[in-house]
């Protein structure tokens, strides 16, 4: 026992009289211990799942990984993991991994109809070109699209980003990363101006408030939840927790203020708070009035759904109208100054982000109704509390907001993001910390969770998205694109600049006969997309190629055509980037099992098999509107291609990724230490493409307030990952702050530097009154956005709430996670969890079998009234991790019109004894 | 036709073990009720007839609890159908040990190995009945029940086997090497308390004392062959005796069908004229 | 009467053998009682389930509880288990009691041994979860586990998580603590420990509950105000000195040297 380590166990034990920490083990024990783990090899990792991003090292031997421990190191979790965390060891290993390219055929030939059949990547891959090419030449670029992820590595995501963008010159590309935060992107964009956090997770110790809004910490973010309650703990005169939910969760069993709310009504609250910080005058003048301006845009922006019922079942109809036309409510009149019962016409779905900047004076008429009394009786989600009670929470929740000197940090996950008005609730959170002048300060920020592990590293740093290139760059702004061509060396014009389909697009034009090539990477789109029913159909019944790169047999590669086995996350080089800016790499620990190869090959090797003449051409691009492009059309770029030298002859792979700067990053590469690379050898270059696109990609964001590392520096044995912007080889703990930014200039104390959407025009509360555009450089925009009512809502038919989500024991679809047998074992199937008056109402009790139904499918479900999570009456939560209760084949697929993320958490459902 | 009563006894035997074991793994339902569940010590059929071992319930009941209703209107119910049927009619119709100490007269008959290793007497069982009741009272556990090869074997079958099997083996063995009818015959205090049901049973082997010719076929195939005792079976006209098992063995191999099922109260004592009476007397 | 004199001592020698025989097998016989119903302390009964020794004497060994379990969770003990034979009783890391709404169990049993009057499950008593091995236990260590507190089904009430802060880093670690008063010892939590062997087990509550002497109260559990009409005692109980002479003979005996 080295003497670090003595020291380490003894002041342990002593620190922690009052519990038991273990004891050392016996010598003989050790020494045997020790023998049989003599050969084992460890290095750094990261944990596979959430976006919390905690450190691991890995400890492999004869090319399996045999143990995981959490990195004592790392600053997020200090050596501990969650139970998810605790089996990252296990996950690689389910039995029933897939080792072989697996095709439709009927005698040895692919067919639609046919069975799933072991074939070789050559063959696969052949069917697969021949597939991709039938839909690109009948439909175009918008004819073929990636379904990505927000658990892309870095290097993944950049790859079929660039093969999609600067390739096909498609935009058809989108993450599940959109059901996850693209309401938190919006927020930031519309707000800063650049996306992702001002803070970090090290706000969770300095703050003196945690408030978590619709975020289950508790179970989704276990280990910062535990930072959390220690700081509550260790400092219980000062430190306040409080828990805004929709049903009691986990979080409650640490919250001192547990404020149950109705779905929705979030929006009125922060308004209430608003409106409260303006009466108490707790307003930071002075910050406000430096470092921010007002701004509101358009409410009748519809819900994300499809302006026409052609494709909708019979009973979606009147869900489906509202897209067109909504009457308000009593509540959303007085929210929105108008009068019940009017009919308003959803006029801007086309153009929902249009927004102006508006006065103080106009702001404040906006929060105005937002008074106690109308806030509490409109958002008191449990019956079963009386008013007065909800309305001092709520007050007691303002005076924490607003007490001077107080830090007071938010916090939020997929509560506020999957909703129908997920970017406006994000952008209130701002409004009300911004108007405090509570920011982009140590303890003090909102701050937005996100759920994948590299949801930001990947899909928003990447911008694996439809709409978006790398470092906050996007496809319809021209300097971007010119920046994007210049960078990546392709002629002008390459670049499309109509964004493409959303993932939840994606799934309508599969099933509009749209899209006729799709490529599932990293998810399980299938099972975790809303209102399932119509794209399982569309799958399986359209005439349409499905490729689903999996490393197990899900309900994505049950409705493909093709499956390709893929390497799992110690099986390969990667990076991913967590919540805090935290961008951290890991080396590959074994080989992947069988003709299992990392993504990252797959495109790469399926990019051999382009020509640029086959993809530069001229290509048609329905509705395509720029000023720069023949309408409807991409130009053909071959001949401005031949004058930079390519060849039309050229494959994709040569001309997107082995470029001769490329190829000068070598492998064998020292950082590897020995470890292997499955993508070097697969490819048979000595090229580490990595490494080399991990470099390229990080020009994009160098010098542009996204810097990252060197791609060795992550490497670097004292390193455990590093927040972005990293300048001068040094981290940025918080954003916007002089203090700490670099990119904040001098003696401004604080800046907004954010460089997107920073011109606006002048208006009131209804609408734009001076067309002129101003700037606001280096400004936060406090929005004013109202209440609106959700567009499902119980009625008598369907009479219930139905919530959606996740569990601490499952990740997503439970691709892995089911296949660890302790994890299964723990939670082996999804159940309903209802209050038991409302079972008891409909028959039912405990461990009873229930039909869930709404207007768009129904499943079964075990009825759980007394478990982990507490309902208030006509509320229900079904997590979706478990494909025998496929709960999305009843949820709605009503999205935030402005980000497109999907409400998962709200619609209407009846239950009923099976 | 020479063993009829024991194809039925073993139809019989299976369909209770059947029912038995339906209900625990088939779910085997009544009008929306287990068919028979349970097992033989106490059961229910159909969600409407208790019924319970009613040896067992005594020994529930010495060692000094209250017992619920339904246990005993099930063993009352029980003691009133054997105490109809004739109280050892559990034994050769019922008892799943039957077939075992069946099978093991029958391997010794075919082996033919004869005599006994030891001398026991058939009222020993009486004297473990006694025990049993006894040490139930002072041990406050239903002393039989604990070690009782019946339950053993009827659990097992049911509700799967552990070691339960070498109850059986050794009971086989003693009947098969130690002594005749070892088990049945000597031991078994549960056969012992229905030989004392069976005293008042009102179905019985009824004996017609005038066709019987002393040939003896009956007691050759009789497990209990103390009970054809023919003078006293003359006397009452039937098998008079509890150890009876009305297991019917003896019917089918009188030549003179004299034995036959009877009602107690349709046997007719025999005259106590002399079997060598003048036919004319009578004219 | 040589004869008679033959009987006689034949009817003595008969009956002294009985009498010998019943003594031998009866002690032999009980001998084998002991050894089976008190084979094991730890074996976990069906809700309702008299204390152990009142529910060894009235269980029939009927197996009714255990046909209409609808999980299978209980089992009829057989030759060889480590639980009294042909009882009911149930391994929770195999099949825990899924606590029916309605206990069928209790209703199958004819003899009374599950007490009917046991009609809400929540009452039931059959064992009280331990976390036994606070060294493993994964919560106790500060990884986010507490997969017992969640799976419970009577979470919150009969599992609860206290934090405490851990000292080694800057995250708290929420320890799982069970109530006995509301467990039912199902043995749900110690299905889903996560551990290989898991580090929350269920016993039987006999086993798992210590006791407070009953001269002692907790301060702080009861209320109790000071009496105000005080009645006093006219004597003080026969048996305190009972054992004066004992002290008198030590007084007595004088020094040692």
């Amino acid at each position: 026992m080295d003497s670090s380590r003595r020291d380490f166990l003894k002041a342990s034990i002593a620190a922690s009289s009052a519990m038991a920490v273990g004891l050392p083990l016996s010598k003989e024990a050790r020494a045997l211990a020790s023998q049989a783990e003599k050969n084992w090899q460890w290095d750094k990792g990261v944990c596979r799942f959430c976006g919390t991003g905690c450190g691991l090292l890995v400890g492999t031997h004869n090319g399996r990984v045999v143990a995981t421990k959490g990195d004592p190191k790392a600053p997020v979790n200090k050596g501990l993991n969650c139970i998810k965390g605790y089996f990252n060891a296990k996950i690689q290993y389910g039995k029933d991994r897939i080792t072989q390219p697996l095709l439709r055929m009927t005698n040895g030939k692919f067919d639609k109809k046919g069975k799933f059949q072991p074939v070789s990547w050559e063959k696969a891959f052949d069917v697969m070109e021949e597939q991709f090419k039938k839909a690109y030449n009948e439909l175009g670029p918008t004819g073929v699209a990636i379904f990505g992820s927000g658990q892309y590595t870095i290097q993944e995501g950049y790859v079929s980003a660039k093969l999609m963008k600067a390739g096909f010159r498609s935009n058809n590309i989108d993450p599940n990363a959109r059901h996850c935060m693209a309401s938190a992107v919006v927020g930031f964009i519309q707000t800063f101006g650049i996306d992702e956090p001002a803070g970090t997770y090290d706000d969770l110790e300095l703050t003196d408030t945690v408030v978590t809004w619709g975020a289950n910490m508790a179970e989704m973010h276990p280990i910062l939840w535990s930072r959390a309650a220690d700081n509550r703990l260790s400092h219980p005169e000062r430190v306040r927790v409080v828990n805004l939910t929709t049903q009691r969760n986990q979080c409650s069993t640490v919250a001192d203020l547990e404020i149950v709310f109705r779905p929705g009504t979030d929006l009125a609250i922060w308004n209430y708070l608003a409106r409260e910080i303006l009466h108490r005058d707790a307003m930071d003048k002075d910050f406000v009035q430096k470092h921010c301006v007002f701004a509101t845009g358009p409410y009748d922006i519809g819900y994300g759904m499809r302006g026409t019922d052609k494709f909708a079942f019979a009973a979606e109809r009147d869900t489906q109208a509202k897209q067109r036309e909504i009457t308000l409510d009593k509540w959303e009149a007085i929210a929105q100054r108008k009068t019940a019962g009017m009919k308003v016409k959803q006029t801007h779905t086309k153009k929902p982000v249009a927004h102006w900047m508006i006065t103080f004076e106009e702001f404040k008429r906006g929060v105005e109704p937002y008074t106690l009394d109308f806030v509490a009786e409109l958002a008191k989600g449990d019956v079963d509390e009386s008013l007065e009670d909800f309305k001092k929470k709520l007050v007691q929740l303002a005076d924490l907001y607003c007490e001077k000197g107080r830090k007071v940090a938010s916090f939020w996950t997929m509560g506020f993001n999957q909703h129908y008005r997920g970017s406006w609730v994000n952008e209130q959170a701002y409004m009300v910390h911004l108007l405090l002048g509570k920011h982009a300060q140590p303890g003090n920020g909102a701050f937005s969770l996100t759920g994948q592990p590299s949801a930001c590293g990947t899909a928003r740093e990447v911008g694996t998205f439809a709409h978006r290139l790398p470092a906050d760059m996007v496809v319809f702004n021209p300097k971007h694109r010119a920046r994007a061509e210049k960078l990546w060396k392709l002629p002008a014009k390459t670049l499309n600049p109509k964004t493409g389909s959303h993932i939840v697009k994606i799934m309508r034009d599969l099933e509009e006969g749209k899209i006729k090539f799709a490529w599932v990477q990293v998810n399980n789109p299938f099972q975790a997309t809303a209102n399932t029913n119509h794209w399982l159909k569309a799958a399986r019944e359209m005439d349409n190629f499905i490729v689903c790169s999996d490393p197990y047999p899900t309900i994505s590669g049950k409705v493909a055509d093709l499956i390709l086995p893929s390497a799992m996350i110690f099986e390969k080089w990667g990076a991913y980037g967590n919540a805090e800016r935290r961008t951290q790499m890991w080396r590959q620990q074994c080989p992947p099992p069988g003709q299992a190869r990392s993504d990252v090959w797959q495109v790469l090797e399926f990019s051999k098999r382009f020509k640029l003449r086959e993809v530069w051409g001229e290509k048609p691009i329905p509705g395509l509107q720029d000023a720069d492009f023949p309408p409807g059309k991409l130009p053909d770029v071959l001949p401005a291609a031949q004058a930079m030298g390519y060849s039309p002859d050229a494959t994709l792979y040569d001309v997107l990724f082995a470029t001769p700067e490329n190829k000068r990053y070598r492998w064998p590469d020292p950082v590897a230490k020995g470890h292997d690379n499955c993508t070097v050898q697969d490819l048979g270059e000595n090229w580490f493409p990595e490494k080399a696109l991990f470099e390229e990609y990080a020009a994009f964001g160098r010098g542009h307030m996204h810097d990252l590392a060197p791609f060795d520096r992550y490497y670097a044995d004292d390193v455990r990952g590093l927040k972005w912007p990293v300048v001068d080889g040094k981290e940025t703990q918080w954003r916007f702050n002089e203090k700490y930014d670099p990119y904040v200039s001098a003696g401004s104390g604080f800046e907004f530097y954010g460089p997107a959407l920073k011109a606006l025009p002048t208006g009131d509360l209804d609408g734009v009154t001076d067309k002129n555009k101003k700037s606001l450089k280096g400004k936060a925009k406090i929005f004013f956005r109202p209440y609106a009512a959700p567009p499902e809502q119980p009625d008598d038919n369907y009479d219930l709430w139905l919530c959606t989500g996740r569990v601490l024991e499952h990740w997503h679809t439970g691709t892995m996670t089911r296949r660890v047998p302790e994890l299964h074992r723990a939670v082996p199937a999804a159940q309903i969890f209802m209050h038991p008056e409302d079972a008891k109402k409909r028959g039912l009790s405990r461990n009873d079998v229930a039909v869930i139904e709404s207007r768009r499918g129904k499943v079964k479900a075990i009825v759980e009234t007394q478990g982990r999570n507490r309902p208030p009456k006509g509320y229900t939560f079904v997590p979706f991790f478990d494909e025998s209760v496929m709960i999305n084949k009843v949820t709605l697929d009503v999205t935030c019109p402005m980000s497109k993320e999907t409400d998962y958490k709200k619609c209407a459902i009846k239950v009923y004894k099976a | 036709m020479r063993t009829p009563y024991l194809i039925a006894r073993r139809l019989v035997q299976f369909m209770v073990l059947m029912l038995f074991f339906g209900t625990a793994h088939w779910g085997w339902e009544l009008a929306g009720a287990p068919l028979l569940r349970g097992d033989l010590s106490a059961s229910d059929f159909a969600g409407v007839v208790p019924m319970a071992d009613p040896f067992a319930t005594l020994q529930l009941f010495l060692t000094g609890h209250l017992l619920a209703t339904r246990v005993v209107v099930g063993a009352a119910l029980v003691l009133l159908f054997y105490g109809l049927l004739g109280g050892r009619v559990f034994c050769s119709w019922v008892c799943p040990i039957n077939p075992v100490t069946d099978l093991a007269a029958w391997t010794r008959r075919r082996l033919g190995i004869e005599g006994r290793m030891m001398h026991l007497s058939r009222t020993l069982r009486f004297w473990l009945l006694g025990l049993g009741l006894g040490l139930s009272a002072l041990s406050g556990v239903a002393a039989f029940e604990w070690i009782s090869p019946i339950g053993m074997l009827h659990r097992a079958v049911i509700f799967g086997a552990g070691a339960g099997w070498i109850a059986i083996v050794g009971i086989f063995l003693f009947d098969l090497l130690f002594v005749p009818h070892g088990w049945c015959g000597h031991l078994c205090p549960l056969g012992a308390f229905y030989s004392l049901v069976g005293r008042v049973a009102q179905v019985r082997i009824g004996f017609d004392a005038k066709t019987c010719t002393h040939c003896g076929e009956c007691t050759i195939i009789c497990p209990e062959p103390h009970v054809l005792n023919l003078k006293r079976a003359a006397e009452a006209g039937m098998v008079a005796s509890g150890d009876c098992t009305n297991c019917g063995r003896c019917i089918p191999v009188c030549p003179e069908g004299t034995l036959s099922f009877a009602w107690r109260g349709q046997c007719e004592p025999a005259p106590p004229a002399p079997p060598a009476a003048p036919a004319g007397r009578n004219q | 009467m040589a004869g008679a004199e033959r009987s006689r001592r034949d009817f003595f020698q008969r009956l002294a053998r009985g009498a010998g025989g019943a003594v031998l097998g009866g002690s032999v016989w009980a001998y084998l009682l002991q050894e089976q119903a008190h084979a094991t302390p730890f074996a976990l009964r069906p809700p309702g389930a008299l204390d152990e020794e009142d529910f060894l004497a009235t269980c029939i060994k009927c197996g009714q509880c255990v046909v209409d379990c609808p999980y299978d969770t209980l089992d009829l003990a057989k030759v060889g288990d480590p639980v009294p034979i042909g009882t009911p009783h149930f391994v929770p890391r195999t099949t825990p009691c899924f606590m029916c709404p309605d206990i069928p169990c209790v209703k199958a049993c004819p003899t009374g041994a599950l007490d009917p009057g046991l009609t809400d499950i929540a009452q039931a008593e059959m064992g009280i979860a331990v976390l036994v091995d606070h060294e493993n236990c994964l919560s106790w260590r500060g990884l986010r586990c507490e997969i017992c507190h969640r799976d419970c089904p009577l979470t919150n009430t009969a599992i609860t998580v206290e934090p405490h802060p851990r000292k080694l880093s800057k995250h708290a670690v929420f320890v799982p603590v069970v109530h006995s008063d509301a467990c039912t010892g199902c043995g749900v939590c110690e299905k889903s420990c996560p551990l290989p062997e898991p580090a929350i087990k269920v016993l039987p509550p006999a086993l798992a509950k210590g006791k407070l002497g009953e001269h002692y109260r907790f301060g702080w559990t009861t209320e109790n105000a000071i009496t105000q009409e005080f009645d006093p005692a006219e004597v003080a109980p026969e048996d305190i000195g009972s054992r004066l002479q004992e002290s008198m003979d030590y007084l007595n005996e004088g020094l040692t040297p």
